[in-house]
């Protein structure tokens, strides 16, 4: 076999493997030149400059976050917006993508023990290990299955519609009574089979910019009376039977009546899409690690001369999609 | 390669978990701290929030780069070609935070000038907009 003096460099360590042809075939050709570039195989150095090319897409979303984040007066406060858990509790904040954020970091884990297990040629290893990552990928889905649809379905955010917002004064939620008292005329009205009960000033078309609202959150616990002061974060009520968002009612200290404003519209389609296309990364990563596992099942890489570099590769891209959720989560979660 | 024995490279996988889990809860611990989740009344000046979760951000960046994804033993000139070109998304970051900040001002300096009324218009012969604003608008 003359033909494998020019791969001896190929051959790991633990060598005695017999070359097999599909691998390799641009060691021979690209990278003929008797050196390997950066010392690093074809296959591996180009997975690296995809990477950097996919950080590069990455930033130019999350910088676009920011550009538009920095023109906004103001934007959801994270630990209001994500204080949902599994389990119908509320007001916890963060505790769920932490959750989230250690399911990553544990398959980022248990992919550099496979790919250690694919370095000492150990097959069962290798596939134990990597089946452990699939695992955590698809818990991590799972995980962003309900935190999106508890955003849409629960608290109403779409990519046109951003019931989070803050408060710029302070004020006081009106009862009914009070709100007809300054004038309002109270209308009920069937929407969906349920009647929805609002008001408005009197002359004024019936659309939803002029409809007041009784102040009550999802459970339907009224908060008329409760106080709050500038800056505090408030969530405008989606009501399920209804369809209808329920921008509310205060009374400013001035004596003038005020209705929750939605906050930057930008805020849904931004965060739907950006960790959409990461989830769409962890989801193809899922896909590829199945591949990938089910070859290294078959038999596939054991004899060929660069062994399990294809357990490597893919763990570099699974490293990277951990990598891009540090900054998801600095951006989104953590500012 | 690495050099490290498999025992060995065993051990830096789990220290690698232990460092990310803790720095997570620590930027989790900064965020809830610092606006006042965990001890009434207390807050910690913003800045300083913002200096600990990008620092540790960063740190944990590095880490899954330099060792998880064993940058730590390739050669330099790898490396250097990764990491080299993200510099310049630094200057991204630099010019469209400012531009979004400046979008910001203009907007709420525009509603401003919409909320007056003629009569509260400085008085000037001869120009139509006050010099200062002008001054602002930059």
């Amino acid at each position: 076999m003359a033909h494998d003096t020019a791969h001896t460099d190929v051959i790991p360590e633990e060598g005695h493997l017999h070359h097999t042809d599909y691998m390799d075939s641009h060691d021979g050709e690209a990278w003929g030149g008797g050196k390997r570039p950066f010392k690093a195989s074809y296959g591996k150095l180009m997975m690296w400059y995809f990477l950097l090319s996919d950080a590069f897409t990455f930033a130019g979303f999350l910088i676009a976050y920011g550009a538009i984040r920095f023109s906004m007066p103001s934007w959801p406060v994270p630990d209001h917006v994500f204080s949902a858990f599994p389990g119908g509790k509320t007001g916890w904040p963060l505790i769920f993508v932490t959750v989230m954020t250690f399911v990553l970091i544990l398959s980022s884990v248990t992919m550099v023990r496979a790919v250690q297990e694919g370095h000492r040629r150990n097959k069962r290893g290798v596939i134990f290990w990597m089946l452990l990552t699939v695992i955590g990928g698809a818990a991590f889905l799972g995980c962003q299955a309900w935190e999106w649809n508890t955003m849409i379905n629960v608290e109403g955010v779409t990519v046109t519609k951003n019931p989070f917002s803050s408060h710029l004064d302070s004020g006081t939620y009106l009862t009914g009574a009070e709100i007809e008292g300054a004038g309002y005329d109270k209308v009920t009205k069937d929407a969906h089979g349920v009647t929805a009960t609002y008001y408005i000033k009197p002359g004024v078309e019936d659309i939803e910019e002029n409809r007041l609202f009784v102040k009550q959150d999802h459970h339907g616990h009224v908060m008329s009376g409760e106080s709050f002061s500038p800056k505090d974060p408030y969530l405008i009520t989606y009501n399920h039977s209804t369809h209808l968002y329920e921008p509310s009612a205060f009374k400013t200290p001035d004596g003038s009546i005020k209705t929750e404003a939605f906050g930057p519209i930008a805020f849904g389609s931004l965060f739907f899409f950006i960790t959409g296309f990461h989830g769409f990364h962890v989801f193809s990563g899922v896909l590829f690690l199945l591949i990938i596992l089910i070859n290294v099942a078959s038999g596939l890489y054991h004899n060929r001369t660069n062994n399990y570099e294809m357990v490597e590769k893919i763990g570099l891209y699974w490293h990277f999609v951990d990598l891009v959720w540090v900054f998801v989560f600095l951006v989104f979660y953590l500012l | 390669m690495s050099d490290l024995s498999y025992e060995e490279s065993k051990k830096v996988v789990y220290k690698g978990m232990i460092v990310l889990a803790v720095i997570t809860l620590l930027e989790v611990a900064v965020a809830l701290v610092g606006k006042g989740y965990v001890i009434e009344g207390l807050h910690l000046p913003v800045w300083l929030m913002y200096v600990l979760m990008i620092g540790l951000s960063l740190f944990k960046a590095y880490y899954i780069v330099y060792e998880f994804m064993h940058m730590k033993y390739e050669v330099k000139g790898l490396a250097m070609s990764v990491i080299l070109p993200m510099g310049l998304l630094v200057w991204a970051v630099v010019a469209f935070f400012s531009e979004g900040n400046s979008w910001n001002q203009r907007r709420t300096l525009i509603e401003k000038k919409n909320a007056e009324t003629i009569d509260d218009r400085p008085k000037k012969s001869g120009s139509i907009i006050d010099l200062k604003d002008v001054k602002n608008l930059n």
